[in-house]
């Protein structure tokens, strides 16, 4: 039987698609300035904290890497009411993102930190620069510039993994693709445009992030 | 002359490519399910008492029995292929599966895209929800949260009915229904008879009952469209279950009550 392709039946719900793509596009803008954030956070109490905040953060970074994400989402929203913490799906999915580009973003930091050679920082230091307006003004600018696509490309794996965030009724792009195909029943055609979509989404957000990064780590220059 | 070689070349492939089609097209899946000695059906695991997992960690159930009772009737060995909810349609369409025996309810949407044979077993769906939920009518539901399993009747069945203002949240398979429910991450669950008594067996601490119905439904066998052979073939097997109580056995022994009036 010759495969007979109906797109229109997967296109005539585009509310729900659109709906599902500014749901993806909203959980990864708020993963990725939180999770950028705590990423920084973590890989400077790795580099510079005490012996306890270091301890922290290795267990942190380590148990998230080491997880998959799908468990640490199922943890979030189906584990934590027990303890009486109970979070709407929207929720529970942002919070795993966080928490999940976090620990890998620490990583990726810390070793854009490492490559900081010594004596700038002594030479900043000799300047008698506080220790805060050393990591802000002298370490972190020339880390995140050597390591940003690195965190793009993060970012980018975060978006792509929050499709499985649809499985706790969150309602993003592949929760709209299920959706359409468990009603019409055309599964092949509403995966094929639930790809296309996340490709443009993908394209789109290294773009953006290419431009952020221009603006923001590199003075305007190219990178 | 260039021109007429490559002509010619694709006419073939395209003959070649026809006869191919032409030959799969001409083999119905009775065929090869007695040529290879194979028939493969899709069960759901998640569906206590019609199929789930066992504690030696082997799919059983109303659904898995009826699967072993067809191969038997039909001398041949069984694959059964776990599904859920969401995707057994598929399975059919894609011809990973000869038969869904999956708690598969008959609606028009579903027809236009399988066909169906006669019912096998009984089964409805209904709202449940703690009984210190005052809910009387599908009205009452307007600003409560809803726990359903998508692509299932139920989130059919639940989605022509809802008030507006009533959070309906769509989980990907039973499992994940029920575990937000029993978590109290949904007010409501919008089930079939079967999970939901499930449920409340494992956790008589939430005080569920049964509130509302969506809809009596019994279970038929999907099967690909325009494979007669095969549906015929099948609803002979059912017709003589029925006839020598063969059906009653297995909802006696699943369900603990009688299979009642099933449609043909």
């Amino acid at each position: 039987m010759p495969i007979a392709l109906d797109f229109a039946a997967v296109l005539q719900e585009w509310p729900l698609l659109l709906k599902g793509m500014v749901w993806t596009l909203g959980l990864t803008t708020i993963a990725a300035v939180l999770g950028l954030t705590l990423g920084i956070a973590a890989a400077w109490t790795r580099t510079e904290g005490s012996g306890v905040g270091r301890l922290l953060v290795a267990m942190y970074v380590e148990s998230i890497r080491n997880t998959p994400f799908i468990v640490q989402l199922f943890f979030i929203f189906f584990g934590l009411p027990a303890l009486g913490v109970k979070l709407s799906p929207e929720w529970a999915s942002v919070i795993a993102m966080v928490i999940n580009l976090g620990a890998y973003s620490a990583e990726i930091v810390r070793a854009g930190i490492q490559a900081t050679p010594r004596g700038q920082v002594e030479a900043a230091l000799s300047l008698a620069m506080t220790r805060a307006h050393i990591f802000t003004r002298v370490v972190l600018p020339p880390a995140l510039q050597r390591v940003w696509p690195a965190l793009a490309s993060q970012i980018i794996i975060v978006m792509l993994g929050s499709a499985v965030c649809g499985q706790i009724a969150t309602e993003e792009l592949s929760f709209a693709a299920n959706l359409i195909q468990s009603r019409n029943f055309r599964a092949f055609e509403a995966f094929i445009v639930a790809t296309a979509l996340y490709l443009l989404l993908s394209i789109t957000v290294r773009d953006v992030l290419n431009r952020v990064g221009r603006l923001f780590l590199f003075g305007g220059r190219r990178g | 002359m260039k021109i007429s070689k490559r002509l010619m070349l694709s006419a073939s492939l395209a003959l070649g490519l026809s006869v191919v089609t032409g030959l799969s097209h001409a083999q119905t899946a009775l065929d090869s399910i007695q040529k290879s000695k194979l028939i493969k059906i899709a069960i759901p695991t998640d569906f206590p008492p019609y199929g789930f997992v066992g504690i030696d960690l082997q799919p059983q159930g109303l659904d898995i029995d009826m699967a072993n009772y067809i191969a038997h009737k039909l001398n041949v060995k069984v694959e059964l292929l776990p599904v859920t909810s969401a995707n057994r349609i598929a399975y059919l369409q894609t011809k990973k599966a000869d038969l869904v025996i999956s708690t598969l309810g008959k609606n028009p949407e579903r027809e236009k895209v399988i066909d169906f044979t006669s019912a096998y077993s009984p089964f409805f769906q209904a709202v449940f929800a703690p009984k210190t939920l005052n809910i009387k009518s599908f009205n009452d539901l307007a600003g409560k949260s809803v726990g359903v399993t998508r692509g299932a009747m139920e989130d059919q069945e639940l989605t022509k009915v809802a008030p507006s203002g009533l959070d309906i949240k769509r989980f990907e398979d039973n499992n994940a229904t029920v575990s937000a429910f029993v978590a109290g991450q949904t007010q409501l669950i919008a089930t079939g008879a079967s999970v939901a008594a499930n449920m409340m067996q494992r956790n008589p601490q939430l005080g569920a009952e049964y509130k509302l119905l969506l809809k009596d439904s019994p279970n038929f066998i999907g099967i690909a469209k325009g494979e007669d052979a095969l549906r015929l073939k099948v609803n002979t097997i059912i017709a003589e279950a029925k006839k020598s109580g063969d059906i009653e056995k297995m909802a006696q022994k699943w369900l603990g009550r009688a299979a009642g009036n099933l449609p043909e």
